[in-house]
């Protein structure tokens, strides 16, 4: 059997994870089609190229169907319960930036802070007659960042996409989302808390604590952390 | 094992029903909003929602207290006690070794005119029922805490505020740093009481919170940064009722030192009395009964006076096997306006099990 590698199947974050392995002396390439979720490694012996969607890679490590790969840790960390007895972090690759931050209306100029998003929630609740609504994809990272926080009166709303809008909507008063420059936030009339993120993502390396590994796989692994300088 | 679990849950629910309890049966599939709205986001880390296609969001029975009271008060409203057992549901994400799928006992009291005998009730009777099994107990009273808030020589706004975080120590423990002036204004804040127009920087108004309520806000805020800070002096009141930490009899000595400064407390702690009387009566050892003035203070928010629990010495690693309280104030807001008194408890049988079982 091989190692299987997993990387995202499209855009930057394939291209970029491309360059840096090959930038380490092992060459990364699509094979077959344009359309053909297929790839190939050289410069390295025993290891497969699994071509997956950057959200799946956490559910395929965490099953140990891959031995290594490739996402975000925001995902890692929204994904996985007790992530870090999963999945160990190899290296940061150093691309992907971006944080997870919880935005308000620039209007806001009374909300600066958690402690004041807790005060705003709390009369939002008592005039409205419903918890102030924050919308995100991230519930897990959020919502304990909030409790931690000390926020009350909230409640998360789901919004897969387009998160940003959902104020001017008039669907939540509030977001957390993951931005890199910040440049579509004001576009929407938000602004970041003047707080800690709620994480500080970027594209990193991870291990699969869980797959089983032959004592040749083990070599092979070995192998290829050892060629990428880990 | 299951079997054996519902056995024993049958077998704890038939004492309850024999001593004059009614046997209560409601849903698994429970309509989420009526959750939520009482217990706030918290709880979707620790229930299972799901949904429906036409009743919209449906919980997983995280407890039976929210069922049992919304039965209660569509009842006659008559003195009544309940028993039941059956299946709950709580995530685990902290504790992943955890069970998820748990069966629960219960017992509830409702509309005993007499706090302090119905209080002792509950606790003698799960106590009584726990016996053989040799557990440490653990009690405290949320309505010390709320007593202790009402009465702070501070403003309303700064009551309002502390009150509403009595459930998360952390935030309050800030909060009272905050108003005592030992917290640092953060410069956001600041710059914010020093502009005299702050709204003309404010830019497009977007959102469902207008302008008005945020100008609300800031004169809230002015008004506060007005007050004079709370005195190091109640600070530290505040610290020692929160530290209180010793067997009923002494506990309530120390308080009631403690009161002689915080005569806010008197009320609350009259109770307090009434019920360790209570208690000595109902056979309650109580001379040696621990009590914590800071226990219950993390659990859901919904017991606000009398607060226990029960606990393995020999196993640590396990969740409390009974745990119980008053929650009035629930009732309160279930009740649409009326408020019966309502006090009870569950008991997990699989940790019965786990210990020994009972004979």
């Amino acid at each position: 059997m091989t190692i299987k590698l997993g990387v995202p199947s499209k855009g930057r974050l394939m291209e970029k994870t491309f360059d840096w392995f090959g930038a380490r002396g092992v060459t990364l390439t699509r094979t077959g089609s344009e359309r053909e979720y297929a790839g190939a490694v050289d410069g390295v012996d025993g290891v497969d190229l699994v071509l997956l969607s950057a959200g799946e890679i956490p559910r395929e490590l965490a099953a140990g169907r891959i031995h290594l790969g490739v996402t975000g840790n925001d995902l890692i960390q929204e994904k996985l319960v007790q992530w870090d007895q999963k999945v160990e972090p190899l290296a940061r690759l150093g691309f992907g930036h971006a944080n997870l931050i919880v935005a308000v209306p620039q209007c806001w100029i009374d909300v600066d802070t958690l402690d004041d998003l807790d005060g705003a929630a709390a009369a939002f609740r008592a005039r409205h007659g419903f918890r102030m609504r924050i919308a995100t994809k991230y519930h897990r990272l959020v919502r304990d960042y909030l409790r931690r926080g000390g926020v009350a009166d909230y409640q998360l709303v789901d919004s897969q996409g387009a998160t940003e809008g959902t104020v001017k909507n008039l669907t939540a008063e509030a977001i957390a989302d993951i931005t890199s420059t910040g440049e579509t936030l004001r576009a929407n009339h938000l602004k970041i808390l003047d707080e800690p993120p709620v994480l500080e993502s970027q594209a990193t390396l991870f291990r699969s604590r869980r797959a089983e590994v032959t004592d040749q796989e083990w070599a092979d692994l070995r192998a290829l952390i050892e060629r990428l300088g880990l | 094992m299951k079997s054996r679990v519902r056995i024993e849950a049958e077998s704890i629910c038939d004492g309850f029903v024999a001593a004059g309890a009614a046997r209560f049966e409601t849903d698994i599939l429970l309509q989420a909003e009526v959750l939520l709205d009482l217990y706030g986001e918290d709880i979707r880390a620790r229930a299972y929602v799901t949904t429906d296609p036409e009743r919209g969001e449906m919980m997983l029975r995280p407890d039976f207290t929210v069922p049992v009271v919304q039965y209660h008060m569509a009842g006659d409203g008559l003195p009544a006690s309940y028993t039941y057992f059956g299946e709950v549901f709580r995530k685990q994400e902290d504790h992943p070794d955890r069970r998820s799928e748990y069966m629960q006992v219960g017992y509830e009291e409702f509309g005993g005119a007499n706090a302090a005998a119905a209080d002792a009730d509950v606790f003698g009777r799960f106590s009584d029922v726990l016996a053989p099994l040799g557990l440490r107990a653990a009690t405290g009273d949320i309505g010390i805490l709320i007593a202790m808030v009402r009465g702070l020589a501070t403003t309303e706004d700064r009551r309002a505020a502390l009150m509403r975080h009595i459930w998360r120590p952390a935030r309050f423990t800030a909060l009272v740093k905050r108003f005592a002036g030992l917290a640092p204004v953060p410069p956001s804040r600041a710059a914010l009481l020093a502009s005299e127009t702050p709204l003309q920087d404010a830019g497009v108004m977007i959102g469902l919170r207008s302008e008005r309520e945020i100008e609300t806000r800031i004169d809230a805020l002015r008004a506060d940064a007005a007050e004079p800070p709370m005195s190091a002096e109640i600070v530290d009141l505040i610290a020692a009722v929160l530290s209180v930490s010793e067997t009923c009899p002494n506990a309530l000595e120390h308080l009631r030192d403690i009161a002689v400064d915080m005569p806010g407390l008197l009320p609350a702690l009259d109770r307090f009395e009434a019920r360790c009387e209570a208690m000595a009566r109902r056979g309650v050892d109580v001379d040696s009964l621990p009590f914590e003035a800071s226990y219950g203070r993390t659990s859901m928010e919904y017991y606000d006076g009398f607060v226990f629990g029960f606990y393995s010495e020999a196993r640590p690693d396990l969740p409390p096997v009974a745990t119980g309280g008053r929650y009035d104030a629930l009732t309160r807001r279930l009740g649409q306006g009326r408020e019966i008194p309502a006090v009870g408890g569950v008991i997990r049988p699989d940790l019965v099990l786990d210990l020994g079982g009972l004979p």
